[in-house]
């Protein structure tokens, strides 16, 4: 069964009497445990697309099913349950919350959205922590973390709650070469060792390279698919 | 929901300047009104208390229109042996009634024998009046104040007076009176002592015994002024006023109108103005304590919530409900309006006690010396804090729920 299945999705933005179509006609099927990514230019509607499969943001037209469950139906609070239950997120500049430490900003998505209980909570964090080997900063807060430790701690929390999962917008677009290459093989790892599908949008043809599927953008259109896995067994 | 105050906690921490400015300015306000309320109060409740203890009892009852031309003490308006007899009557019935006095009151003419004065004259049965008037006997400042508050053939009179008149403890005096008929007479009293003044009506009047007066005023029967009622509990005036009040409403004179009166201290002396101001005042000090918690915690609410826009984002991509985004937000106001009110609470607590420690002593009209010893009540200190609390929660729910309803996109976008 497929994890993401849009058909003929549409995204238009609306400024006054100017439309501004994000998204034009997208087909595409995600399946799960795989590692993907959307690339193109600038404008081409990843992060639109990244929005809406991440139920941020509803389609225009047609039809965008995650997990058996039609996003344009979620209303705001259905919308933020299913975020909660199914879905991790990665952001470009880390976005953790600055007043918390590395544990408690792992915790967070257990303790405010899932409210699991303390004793489960602290063996999850802990496993996750050790997943992406922060254990020994767990008491450090954002402030006194480099760029590459902030993003390990936030593919930590994406996935601290078992989502299904983890969408990251541009997730290297801030960290140098190397520590890019790291983040990126830390989310594979968490994929093969947690079952977790992982979709990422960038620009980088290095980091691109690295998604086992790849769906090409540009201006609103998914130009091409392709599938690394096929072409090295073709 | 420990969760959320943690959280709020950490949050209110980021901005170590701003929430300490914020709580200093709750806890300012909270000094400023819980201080307002003890000194106002006790100030108002020792007053209240002269007036009451040492002057004219908690209740007065009088002949119908005796009060409207009290300026005048018009003997034709006394009450005459039956009055007396009901009101006594009536008294009885009243539980929370601790005891009352007959007064004869008259005003006169107060002569050393070179000079002459007019005085206002209480004719008074010695051992009821100090029951009624407890703090009376404590007032006086020269002579005699053991033993009965004055005897037969005895005045006591102010301080202000014995000076005009410089006289002193010891001295004989004669004190005219014009009788109900219009004929004079005179009798010599020696004055016994002499009472410090004290501000109000009655505050400088002078007193014999009831005997002399009616003796002096040639009266044919017992008849009284004024009956001044002592309450147990001055709690209690309001229901036993609307009590006395009925029962005294049976007689009625031709007219068909009732022929005595009762009224409460606060009908008979200006000081009660003086006490709904403080009362006023008391409320507008509220009305700026509430003005100065809600600007402060909305402006520092508003400007939690502008500048964790992403912040805010974020929270909510990850699936935090608006209902939660919108406690954590009360949360730091709850906070704010519940640390601000604690350290207000406690140093306003401190400075009473400061106060009791070591006394202020001010004058007030008359009176001398007067020692300021503030209290403030518990319940009076809950509602306080209670509504620096709800304020301070109301002016975070304009704030929180803008960051409950911010849209997760819009807010990740915000730079």
């Amino acid at each position: 069964m497929s994890l993401v299945i849009a058909s003929d999705l549409t995204k238009i933005y609306r400024a006054g009497d100017i439309e501004v179509p994000a998204i034009k006609g997208a087909d595409f099927v995600i399946e799960p445990a795989s590692f993907v990514a959307f690339v193109g230019p600038s404008g081409s509607g990843k992060s639109t697309l990244l929005n809406m499969i991440g139920c941020l943001d509803h389609p225009s037209s047609g039809t965008l099913t995650v997990l058996d469950t039609d996003i344009a139906k979620l209303d705001r609070r259905a919308a933020a349950e299913f975020r909660g239950k199914y879905i991790g997120f990665i952001f470009q500049d880390f976005n953790l919350v600055p007043v918390l430490t590395a544990y408690e900003n792992i915790e967070y998505p257990l303790r405010m959205v899932q409210q699991w209980p303390a004793a489960k909570r602290r063996e999850q964090v802990m496993r996750l922590l050790t997943a992406v080997g922060m254990e020994a900063q767990a008491d450090k807060r954002p402030d006194q973390m480099s760029g590459g430790q902030k993003q390990r701690v936030a593919v930590a929390r994406a996935l601290v709650s078992n989502a299904r999962m983890v969408l990251a917008d541009e997730p290297t677009a801030n960290l140098d070469h190397d520590t890019a290459y790291r983040i990126i093989e830390l989310m594979r790892r968490m994929r093969d060792e947690f079952g977790t599908t992982f979709i990422f949008s960038t620009h980088d043809p290095k980091i691109m390279a690295e998604a086992e599927v790849t769906f090409t953008l540009e201006d609103g259109r998914v130009l091409s698919r392709n599938n690394q896995q096929e072409v090295a067994h073709a | 929901m420990l969760d959320v105050l943690q959280i709020a906690g950490r949050n209110l921490s980021r901005y170590r300047r701003r929430t300490l400015l914020t709580l200093l300015l709750i806890v300012i306000g909270m000094v400023a009104v819980l201080l307002f309320i003890a000194v106002t109060g006790s100030f108002k409740a020792m007053m209240v208390g002269q007036i009451t203890d040492s002057v004219l009892g908690h209740l007065e009852v009088h002949r119908k229109g005796y009060v409207a031309s009290i300026d005048t003490l018009p003997l034709n308006l006394n009450m005459q042996p039956g009055a007396v007899a009901r009101v006594g009557e009536a008294l009885e019935q009243i539980d929370a009634v601790e005891t009352w006095s007959p007064r004869v009151k008259f005003g006169a003419m107060f002569s050393n024998f070179t000079e002459t004065t007019s005085i206002r004259v209480n004719g008074v049965d010695p051992g009821r009046e100090a029951a009624t008037v407890p703090l009376l006997p404590g007032r006086m400042i020269e002579g005699a104040r053991d033993g009965a508050l004055v005897g037969k053939g005895e005045i006591v009179i102010p301080v202000l007076l014995a000076r005009g008149m410089k006289v002193a403890v010891g001295d004989t005096v004669v004190v005219v009176a014009t009788n109900r008929d219009g004929s004079v007479n005179g009798k010599t009293f020696v004055i016994r002592s002499i009472t410090e003044g004290i501000s109000g009506p009655g505050g400088r009047d002078g007193y014999i015994h009831i005997d002399d007066a009616r003796d002096l005023l040639r009266m044919k029967e017992a008849e009284v002024s004024e009956i001044a009622i002592r309450l147990s509990d001055p709690a209690q005036l309001e229901r036993v006023t609307g009590v006395l009040r009925q029962a005294l409403a049976g007689g009625s004179n031709p007219e068909a109108k009732p022929v005595l009166e009762v009224h409460t201290w606060a009908e008979l002396s200006p000081f009660a103005s003086l006490a709904k101001m403080i009362d006023l005042m008391t409320v507008f000090i509220k009305v700026v304590l509430v003005s100065i918690v809600l600007v402060s915690v909305m402006n520092v609410m508003v400007m939690a919530v502008y500048e964790r826009i992403r912040e805010i984002g974020t929270i909510a991509a990850i699936g935090t409900p608006p209902s939660r985004i919108l406690s954590l937000f009360l949360g730091e106001g709850l906070l704010l309006g519940v640390i601000g009110t604690a350290l207000g609470t406690a140093v306003s607590l401190a400075v009473i006690y400061a106060l009791n420690v070591w006394p202020v002593h001010f004058a007030f009209g008359q009176q001398q010396d007067l020692v300021l010893a503030p209290e403030i009540g518990a319940l009076q200190v809950a509602g306080i804090a209670l509504m620096v609390v709800g304020v301070a929660l109301l002016a975070s729910l304009q704030p929180a729920w803008k960051a409950a309803r911010l849209d997760p996109i819009d807010a990740l976008r915000h730079v």
